[in-house]
């Protein structure tokens, strides 16, 4: 039997559990920069992730929404760089796309990961160009399709999606970016925010299955 | 790696309280991590600047008497997020709009025009002009896609100079505008820098290689070249740079009679006895070409950290920027009497 939503409370410490794993995976994500970029999205993201942890530990919310907007502003205002702006738009653009809902379903997964997906998008980058909308783009596709279904279901199959995802963007060549002037030589390695994007989905995943 | 650093997360932060502290009170430390000049009159159109730190002595370094009002500060490598970017707006605005000139990357232009938007909801009037000058990061047709690297300081320079003399923002645009057209660059490394944070290189060199036209942060040029003498590089990394000038259209070929600022910058470790003997070979060449030697930068002055390699930068001269070039100026990272070096 599946969980079909979660507490605001459990959505704070389900973003606490994805800080965490973002944390830990500080060195992977190092290196996956380190093949494409000047190796500094490891850095970025933990410190983005400290920052959010901060900013959600202990802490009561009104609405599910606003522990979303909390995420991104805490990764904006720490981060900088592409990916603080980035990740930041993502997660406030999408935590407001949520709004005032008290519960989180399927349903406000896939309007985070929607409204989240299109304003990223808004700043240039399509599927395919190697960014972190490779692992984005086919997450919030699922997760449109998979939005009557139990929360843990659905973000199974979304985070499952982003990994595929996150895998097909080692297949493609840069064009955005300080990777884009690799050209070709970006082929066979995995973009590092793509990487960050399917991390913290099975972040979310793993904590709500083991509620 | 020895560095000798304290706590490797707040490299950033520590080196801009130490900026602050060489500009013994010219420049004020703002907000999160923004430098300001102390002194800005009101009713002056200000000009911002800004980036990744780890470049030092740019970007914030440049910050000074007739240069930029202001700095809003990133992290090691990485662009000022949007409330550091207004933290600094606010701080060099004074009635009459703010300039943003920084260097063209992907980071940078998102947190900048973030930070814009937040401005413009507290009325400060912005405008943006990205620094472009890495010839060998796209083809001149291309040029608005290319990098910003050590041709921001000649560009800086001249437009801090403008900013003391223009009356409204869109004439200090133009001004920028026009420097960041005629300035171009090349470099090249021959090793990489290190993040500090985590003490790996920032790209991966053969020891007998040179990348050609390789960026600050080690993004690929035109290719790798086997390592070579002083003068045989420059000479390759000269024609790069004419060969931009003639192709792209919207600028003249650099002629017998113009007039440029030449500046041979080292990315860090390379020494200044490297950059002279480059130096020496380049004005061989450049006065070949019958171009006039206005005035010369050498130092390391755009770097990455312990990054080993050199960059070329031209800037052309006409009477308006050579009138805002003849302007002294005085910063940490770049200072000059009024007029010119010989020439």
């Amino acid at each position: 039997m599946g969980k079909s939503s979660l507490s605001i409370n459990e959505v704070r410490d389900m973003m606490l559990a994805a800080a965490d794993r973002i944390i830990e995976s500080e060195p992977i994500l190092t290196d996956a920069d380190r093949a494409l970029g000047d190796g500094d999205h490891g850095v970025g993201m933990e410190r983005g992730m400290t920052a959010v942890k901060v900013a959600l530990a202990g802490k009561e919310f009104p609405s599910v929404g606003k522990v979303f907007v909390g995420v991104g502003t805490a990764m904006m205002s720490s981060m900088g760089g592409a990916s603080g702006a980035i990740f930041g738009i993502l997660f406030r653009s999408g935590g407001k796309a949520v709004g005032d809902a008290t519960e989180f379903t399927a349903v406000e997964l896939a309007n985070l990961l929607r409204e989240g997906t299109d304003q990223v998008m808004t700043k240039g980058a399509k599927p395919g160009d190697k960014t972190m909308v490779d692992a984005l783009f086919p997450a919030a596709g699922k997760a449109g399709e998979v939005s009557g279904r139990p929360i843990d279901e659905a973000l199974v199959a979304v985070a499952a999606a982003a990994a595929a995802g996150r895998d097909a963007s080692k297949d493609m060549i840069a064009t955005m970016g300080r990777a884009k002037t690799l050209g070709e030589n970006s082929l066979g390695k995995p973009d590092a925010g793509a990487v960050s994007v399917s991390i913290i989905l099975a972040a979310m995943s793993d904590f709500v299955a083991g509620l | 790696m020895k560095k000798l650093i304290n706590d490797p997360l707040k490299v950033a932060d520590e080196l801009v309280e130490g900026l602050v502290e060489a500009y013994n009170g010219e420049c004020r430390h703002v907000g999160t991590r923004s430098i300001v000049k102390s002194d800005i009159p009101e009713g002056k159109v200000s000009l911002l600047i800004g980036g990744g730190s780890g470049h030092e002595p740019i970007y914030h370094g440049l910050v000074g008497r007739n240069l930029a009002d202001g700095a809003a500060c990133g992290d090691i490598f990485a662009a000022p997020p949007p409330n550091i970017v207004l933290e600094a707006t606010e701080a060099v605005n004074r009635g009459k709009g703010v300039l943003y000139l920084y260097g063209n990357y992907a980071g940078d232009v998102l947190n900048f025009d973030l930070g814009a938007e937040l401005a413009s909801d507290d009325d400060i009037e912005v405008r943006t002009v990205l620094i472009w000058d890495d010839v060998c990061s796209a083809p001149p047709t291309q040029k608005h896609n290319r990098r910003g690297i050590a041709g921001l300081v000649p560009i800086v320079k001249l437009a801090g100079a403008a900013s003391q003399k223009v009356s409204s923002l869109a004439e200090l645009e133009a001004v920028a505008k026009k420097a960041v057209l005629q300035t171009r660059s090349v470099g090249v490394s021959m090793a990489p820098g290190s993040i500090p944070a985590t003490g790996k290189p920032t790209f991966e060199i053969d020891e007998d290689k040179i990348g050609l036209g390789m960026g600050i942060h080690g993004e690929p040029g035109v290719g790798e070249i086997p390592m070579t003498s002083a003068d045989e590089l420059t000479a390759q990394m000269l024609d790069l740079l004419f060969a931009d000038y003639e192709k792209d259209e919207e600028v003249d070929a650099l002629a017998p009679g113009d007039e440029i600022v030449f500046f041979v910058n080292s990315l860090g470790a390379t020494t200044m006895m490297e950059l002279l003997i480059a130096l020496r070979k380049a004005k061989a060449i450049l006065m070949e070409r019958g171009l006039k030697i206005y005035d010369v930068i050498v130092g390391p002055l755009v770097t990455c950290q312990e990054m080993s390699g050199i960059s070329f930068s031209v800037t052309r001269l006409d009477e308006e920027l050579k009138a805002y070039w003849d302007m002294p100026c005085q910063s940490v990272c770049y200072s000059k009497m009024e007029g010119h070096y010989g020439g």
